[in-house]
């Protein structure tokens, strides 16, 4: 029988970070993931990690405020404060534990300036930042000996009397379901990107965290608050860092023209995310895009400068596209990227369900609002999901018992049974497909009643046939056949979630831009949107936006 | 275009019907082999298994054999292995069991990277800020933190091949990071383990790892580095140490490599043991003539001393 007192599910920076703190704290702690730690999808974070160092005379209330207008003014500023105040102990953890970061000339830790922000204290490893970190994190686990599962995956939580108990989950290279019961669970299963079709997102990135947390009870915030990431690679939706044009990249039209002068003259190409996305969509739509793409253009940083400082740009540039950045701008679009929106925690991770704590991309604390800033996300992993143990294991401590009811287990097998039983009929990636691309359309850069009514529309379609998705794969041993037919469950929720939140939201705030209603509402809307599943369908409420220092204000870049 | 894939298909719950299974897809200019396989999986046949994430060569799930090497197949073009289409042999990475199809058990790679004490060790007392360090340094180890722990090195390392106790081009990768780290405080400690058998001295430098590695990690060069600062550092009590001052004392007296004193000195004069191991193939050497009885002497000896003198002066 397997059983911990807290169960950390996904092991990237959040999860790892997670797992390290429960370690140090000694709670019988375990990890569990879909795919090996290091496979993580944070390793794909490339540009670097915000923290305002108050010792090199950057106070914490300027990131603050970064972020908060960054947010537009939707993220809880109590939050925010905290994210801010701890962010400066957090990269010199991190540089203790052995992040390689870059230094500057006095062997200090080195900074590039990022998206949104004046002031260069984004941290940061060449554009592996991401990687680099996860490395670290799970070398610290392999010192505190942490258990992890690796190559399992979960697919149902152990619900009791309306708290978390546990997992229902796989082994992946036998197919045995089994349960591991745990006092308290961390969600840290990051983003859930595979739901948009292209997406910047590894293909793991499936969100089935979000659709756990979601179906056990747990409100999924601000749900329509999708990030478009400026720079990704047509096609494939393949990710080119904001680190670009921290290091100086311009973003050009077809006349060869910087056109982020005319929509934020003052930050130009270092606006925030949404603000470049939406600039870049009106010149693609207004016939200045080139192929539907706009160029980013780093030729005029030099090869020596881009081999070192952006080596894996220049390597994705070269590879997928066969483009040396030196030599010739590269074609990019906006392109799905990250999702703001997530399962509703307060700032120690605990969510509305007992026993069940999030933290991370999964997680809405909420410190990003309607749109986080580049080099923000890394930040949240480690500060949340340090906060997020602490909590669980103290929960943990005062939980008086581990669940013992089988009967769960039954059903659960049950359900991959039929599955496995169905004869040939819908596969998972065609319906995958459909959902993904209807969502992108839908829930775009720019959105409409009409699009969000349609793409409300599809997924309500999918999620009709979804009763008809069969596996060929009938064998027991590494069926990411069957996974993905599970996963795609979950995702359908994910997706009717964001769905429900973009009709609810009845102005345009952040990411969420809705051309006929083109205006901020501060009046109706300092609000965030709350998704409850209710029954087949959901419930939307709403919950007033805390706000301590900072009067919302017009948002000019 | 129409592209022909030949997939080693391995099913443990059938494993008669082990074999090569043949799929043709459409590809373009820009289609990876990872896309031609994804749509393998996704709309031909779902039974094939394989690990695959970030489609963008961060996560390091991919890597395979591409007609005979490995690769990771996310950053491999279909055109750049079969410009004129022709039919492309997939088989998963070498040197791993394998669990099913293309996905191999990487338990003894991960165990492998546990077995180098992968984690920094700082000695001293705890900076209140940051360890101080220069650019130049980290920059240097962002060359190693680049590996991206795929398994491409270890799948066609020859070495792994034939003795499956040598630590590995990945995690002897891994190690040097530590070894370079200006803030590690046990540079001496590692090194000492390193020298040890299945360690550094266990490489054949065949170079496979540098090719096939798809980050430019350069494990085979990080190996040798450590085999210099293991020496650097005092242990030159191996095989391999003695193996290298008796190459590099033959070459500069004579210009030209002795094998006899170089077998001997590697092996220790006093170790007759080991000599005596070696006898059969002295024996062997003597019956195919390539045993010199007098070590040969280049003809301009002093030429190559100036050589070696100008290095050992810089």
């Amino acid at each position: 029988m397997y059983q911990h007192d807290v169960l950390i599910i996904g092991a990237g920076l959040a999860g790892l970070r997670a797992a390290v703190e429960a370690a140090r704290m000694g709670v019988d702690a375990a990890v569990i993931t879909k795919v090996h730690p290091i496979r993580s999808h944070s390793n794909a974070a490339q540009g670097g990690i915000n923290a305002p160092m108050t010792d090199r005379g950057d106070e914490w209330e300027g990131h603050a405020l970064d972020t908060i207008k960054g947010s537009d003014y939707l993220a809880d500023q109590d939050a925010v404060e905290l994210m801010s105040r701890e962010a400066g102990d957090a990269i010199i953890e991190l540089e203790h534990m052995g992040v390689i970061f870059s230094r500057n000339e006095d062997g200090q830790l080195g900074t590039r300036r990022f998206g949104g922000q004046k002031v260069a204290r984004t941290f940061y490893v060449g554009a592996i930042t991401g990687s680099a970190m996860l490395q670290v994190l799970y070398e610290q686990a392999v010192k505190l000996d942490v258990n992890i599962y690796e190559e399992w995956f979960v697919s149902n939580l152990i619900i009791e009397d309306g708290a978390c108990h546990g997992v229902m989950a796989m082994n992946i290279h036998t197919g045995e379901l089994h349960m591991i019961r745990a006092k308290a669970v961390i969600m840290a299963t990051g983003g859930a990107g595979r739901v948009f079709e292209p997406s910047t997102n590894a293909l793991i990135c499936t969100g089935e965290g979000l659709g756990l947390a979601y179906r056990a009870g747990a409100p999924l915030m601000d749900m329509e608050m999708i990030q478009y990431h400026p720079t990704t690679l047509a096609g494939s939706g393949i990710l080119l860092s904001e680190a670009a044009r921290g290091e100086g990249a311009y973003l050009l039209n077809s006349d060869g023209e910087r056109f982020m002068k005319t929509y934020a003259p003052d930050y130009l190409e270092l606006a925030s995310r949404d603000v470049v996305s939406r600039s870049e969509q009106t010149e693609i739509d207004e016939g200045r895009g080139i192929d539907g793409n706009i160029h980013l253009d780093l030729r005029h940083l030099g090869r020596t400068f881009i081999e070192e400082r952006l080596g894996y740009l220049q390597e994705v540039a070269v590879e997928f596209v066969g483009i040396d950045l030196a030599d010739d701008p590269i074609p990019i679009r906006p392109g799905m990227h990250y999702i703001m929106g997530g399962i509703k925690t307060d700032v120690d991770g605990a969510t509305e369900v007992p026993g069940l704590y999030a933290a991370g991309e999964t997680a809405n604390v909420s410190v990003h609002g309607g749109n986080r800033l580049g080099a923000n996300s890394l930040l949240d992993t480690v500060v949340f999901g340090r906060r997020s143990a602490v909590a669980a294991a103290e929960y943990a401590k005062s939980a008086e018992r581990f669940s013992s009811d089988e009967s769960m287990l039954q059903s659960e097998q049950a359900r991959y049974q039929a599955l496995l039983d169905r004869p040939a009929d819908l596969r998972a990636s065609a319906v995958r497909r459909d959902m993904g691309e209807s969502m992108v359309a839908g829930i775009g850069v720019y959105r409409d009643q009409n699009s969000i009514d349609a793409a409300t529309a599809k997924i309500k379609e999918l999620r009709g046939v979804y009763s008809r998705v069969a596996v060929d794969n009938k064998g027991k041993v590494f069926n990411t056949d069957l996974m993905s037919a599970i996963e795609l469950d979950y995702m359908l929720d994910v997706a009717q979630a964001v769905c429900a939140g973009a009709d609810a939201r009845k102005e345009s705030r952040g990411a969420h831009f809705r051309t006929d209603m083109p205006d901020r509402d501060d009046e109706n809307w300092l609000k965030h949107t709350l998704v409850y599943k209710d029954g087949d369908g959901s419930r939307v409420e709403t919950n007033d936006v805390t706000i301590t220092d900072w009067t919302p204000i017009e948002r000019v870049y | 275009m129409e592209q022909t894939l030949r997939v080693k298909r391995y099913d443990p719950e059938n494993p008669g019907s082990a074999g090569y299974q043949e799929y043709t897809v459409e590809v373009t200019d820009t289609t990876t082999i990872l896309d031609a396989l994804l749509t393998v999986r996704e709309e031909m046949d779902g039974t094939l298994s394989m690990r695959c994430s970030c489609r963008a060569s961060i996560c390091g799930s991919c890597a395979m054999r591409v007609n005979g090497q490995a690769k990771l197949v996310c950053k491999t073009r279909v055109n750049s292995v079969a410009p004129d289409g022709e039919t492309i042999t997939i088989d998963p990475a070498g040197n791993m069991p394998v669990i099913k199809d293309l996905v191999v058990e990487f338990k003894p790679f991960w165990d492998k990277m546990r077995a180098i004490t992968p984690y920094l060790q700082p000695e001293g007392e705890v900076p209140e800020a940051e360890y101080l360090a220069s650019d130049d340094e980290m920059v240097h180890l962002v060359g190693v933190v680049n590996c991206i722990q795929c398994g491409a090195c270890v799948s066609d390392c020859t070495v792994l091949e034939v003795d499956s106790s040598f630590l590995g081009p990945a995690a002897l990768a891994k190690a040097y990071r530590f070894v370079k780290d200006p803030r590690d405080g046990h540079q001496k400690d590692r090194l000492g383990a390193l020298n040890e058998s299945s360690g550094v001295w266990d490489c054949t430098r065949c170079m496979q790892c540098v090719e096939v590695c798809p980050k430019d990690v350069n494990p085979m060069g990080r190996i040798m580095a450590m085999r210099d600062l293991a020496m650097e550092v005092g242990y030159n009590n191996t095989s391999g140490s003695r193996h290298t001052e008796s190459f590099a004392r033959t070459v500069k007296k004579n210009g030209r490599l002795d094998e006899t004193r170089l077998a001997v000195d590697s092996m220790g004069i006093f170790n007759i043991p080991a000599l005596l191991a070696e006898a059969p193939v002295g024996l062997r050497a003597i019956r195919k003539g390539k045993f010199p009885w007098k070590a040969h002497k280049s003809s301009e000896p002093n030429k190559v001393k100036r050589v070696f003198e100008k290095i050992e002066g810089e």
